[in-house]
């Protein structure tokens, strides 16, 4: 979904992938919402694809890709953030992993002891780390699409 | 100074159950599935009890206990409904230390705050809306000499309440409260985090309550809060969390159409006028005490003044004197009554806190004091504690832009009150605020200015019942901690009276 020239934005530790084919083998397409605010806020939420309404308040951050392996293909994962909280934060790649914990709010994961979590760096518009950059310009998809 | 035995052995003054069933119609019932889950303490991560694993089946039973229950509850007098609530205050009030050492050991939170603040406030919510339904009273309109409109007030019926871990039993009571004193019967899921000691309150306080009318069921969001909240047997949903599952619930509302109050946090700016510090004296004290309240709870309070405004020209004393006082904040035991900062709620907390601290650093802010994890050692040894941290920084920074839900403070400059309200309004959150200042003019113009729904004036971090509580802009929609609060959880019927004898005169 990203842009030609935009620098990757989302990324998947391989804990974290192997996380989703269990999820996926038991839920179907996954897709992620970047939350904000209180109590678990900052979490990346995993919901079974479309459980969650995108919408034009919403951008697709980009597709995360879970390589094949044994019985499981491969597959993507969209990665999606409210407009508003991507102003704040579209200077930094975000990498999705995954530690033991105990996460509220709906996230597929939480009943395997288990927490998806975000780890941060720095993207310029050249998609290097370690320097800050203005905003990226990133696809924002039509209203209620999840971009399957 | 006092140390609690810890729940469970020699002295303490509570001992947690093995394990819990949910409490549905007044009995302890096992989980449909048969599976419980591990809660460990935030005090050494260790297992102290195991909590139903609540699925779709345990809350349809729940909902059925509650429907059975909510004609009845609904038909109670104001006066019973009231005296329900205050038994229910002195029963809690006359068990207050164990039901704070409970607290504590479920959360982690010092057990001074539990002492002062938690549940207190609880005893004194549940007397304030046993109060307020009894002086509450409906309406007569005139609409002309024969006609009159009658305004009843009517409970929803069952609703649905989904907690958070931060406050576990204080946040239960402030929904459970307006809830009942209205007439409403109530399916409650508490937070996976914080299962037990809200289980372990009901065992001491159920047999108050008719069976059904307050149920609870615990469990995972997706397994037990799903269902509830997307439930068309619920009349409301209240939940306190994050934005992207009270977007999510409002989603579920709306193919239920049913109502929400939601309440999801904030990123409060807390703002230190000069004049603050033209005398070294009790108020310069006070408003020091008030910069180091982002550490109260461990930072993880909704309301978290987490950004700290700093007029320019006391910057620099203003602060040191700040990083001061926050060095001086005692981590320890979380049972001690002298520890100021105990444990965070729970691992995935912990490592969210030290990957903010992470990207603080990345992105250029300066690290005052503190920044990583604490190990305690000893029998606290596996706990998920971190020291009291200051950043000093750009608004735009996401340490000054997101929630971390810790005991981490981002702090910068500002010139002048306009610039101040600026840099303050600069959140896509509005819950809490501080504004300090000795000047009645500036204190007032910031706090109309701000845009946020508590502006604490002078203070920090109080929650009496009688001042409505609740969020602007992405911070959600409602007021709790306020007699306004009932208006949420009722139904208005209108009877259009008509005492005319003569007809219209249409047929």
């Amino acid at each position: 979904m990203e842009q030609a020239g935009t620098p990757e934005r989302v990324a998947v530790t391989d804990a974290a992938a192997s996380q989703l084919r269990r999820l996926r083998r038991r839920n179907g397409p996954l897709m992620f919402h970047q939350s904000g605010g209180c109590c678990d806020g900052s979490s990346p939420m995993c919901f079974p694809d479309g459980d969650f309404i995108t919408s034009e308040a919403d951008v697709r951050l980009g597709d995360l890709a879970v390589a094949a392996e044994g019985d499981d293909e491969a597959f993507t994962v969209p990665v999606w953030m409210s407009k508003e909280q991507f102003q704040l934060w579209s200077h930094t790649h975000l990498t999705i992993d995954l530690v033991k914990g105990r996460g509220a709010g709906f996230s597929l994961e939480a009943p395997d002891g288990v927490r998806f979590l975000i780890r941060s760096r720095l993207i310029t518009a050249a998609g290097v780390p370690d320097e800050l950059s203005g905003p990226v310009s990133c696809e924002v998809p039509a209203a209620g699409g999840t971009g399957r | 100074m006092t140390v609690y035995a810890a729940p469970g052995t020699d002295g303490s003054l509570m001992t947690y159950a093995e394990r819990y069933d949910h409490y549905i119609g007044g009995e302890w019932v096992p989980p449909a599935s048969g599976e419980y889950f591990e809660n460990p303490s935030p005090v050494n991560g260790r297992t102290f009890t195991e909590v139903a694993r609540g699925t779709a089946a345990d809350i349809e039973r729940a909902l059925d206990a509650a429907h059975a229950a909510a004609p009845a509850w609904g038909r109670t007098s104001v006066a019973a409904r009231a005296l329900v609530l205050n038994r229910i205050a002195d029963r809690i009030e006359a068990n207050l230390e164990a039901i704070a050492v409970a607290e504590t050991w479920d959360n982690g939170k010092p057990v001074r705050e539990c002492l002062a603040a938690d549940i207190p406030l609880v005893v004194d919510h549940l007397r304030y809306f046993a109060g307020v339904v009894r002086a509450q009273e409906g309406g007569i309109s005139q609409i002309d000499d024969d006609t009159v409109a009658y305004h009843f007030h009517e409970p929803l019926g069952v609703v649905g309440q989904i907690i958070p871990w931060n406050f576990p039993i204080l946040m239960a009571f402030w929904k459970l409260a307006p809830a009942l004193a209205a007439g409403n019967c109530v399916v409650l899921k508490p937070a996976e985090q914080t299962p037990a000691s809200i289980m372990y309150l009901f065992g001491l306080i159920g047999d108050l309550l008719p069976p059904g009318v307050v149920n609870i069921v615990n469990g995972f969001g997706v397994e037990a809060g799903k269902p509830l909240a997307s439930n068309p047997r619920i009349r409301k949903i209240a939940f306190t969390g994050e934005t992207t599952t009270g977007r999510l619930i409002m989603q579920y509302a709306s193919q239920n159409l049913i109502p929400v109050t939601l309440e999801l946090g904030g990123k409060s700016p807390n703002v230190f006028f000069e004049d603050v510090a033209s005398a070294h004296d009790d108020f310069y004290d006070k408003a020091l005490e008030g910069f180091t309240m982002f550490a109260l709870n461990g930072g993880e309070v909704c309301t978290c003044p987490s950004r700290a405004l700093i007029q320019s020209s006391i910057y620099d004393t203003f602060l040191a004197d700040g990083v001061k006082r926050t060095e001086a904040v005692v981590q320890g035991n979380p049972l001690d009554t002298a520890t100021m900062i105990g444990a965070q709620a729970s691992n995935d907390q912990l490592e969210k806190i030290l990957s903010y601290i992470d990207i603080g650093k990345q992105e250029g802010a300066r690290l005052l004091t503190g920044g990583e994890r604490a190990e305690l050692g000893g029998d606290l040894a596996g706990g998920y504690y971190v020291t009291p941290t200051i950043f000093e920084g750009d608004n735009s920074m996401r340490i000054f832009q997101e929630e971390i839900f810790g005991p981490v403070l981002a702090v910068t400059r500002f010139d002048g009150e306009d610039d101040a309200l600026k840099i303050a309004n600069d959140t896509l959150y509005g819950l809490g605020a501080g504004v300090w200042s000795r000047n009645i003019h500036t204190a007032y113009r910031m706090g109309r200015g701000i845009q946020a729904g508590r502006v604490w004036t002078n203070n920090y971090h109080a929650y009496p019942a009688h001042a409505a509580f609740g969020g602007y802009k992405s911070s959600g929609i409602g007021r709790e901690n306020h007699k306004m609060m009932l208006d949420h959880y009722q139904q208005t019927k209108n009877l259009l009276v008509s005492y005319a004898t003569s007809k219209l005169g249409f047929f």
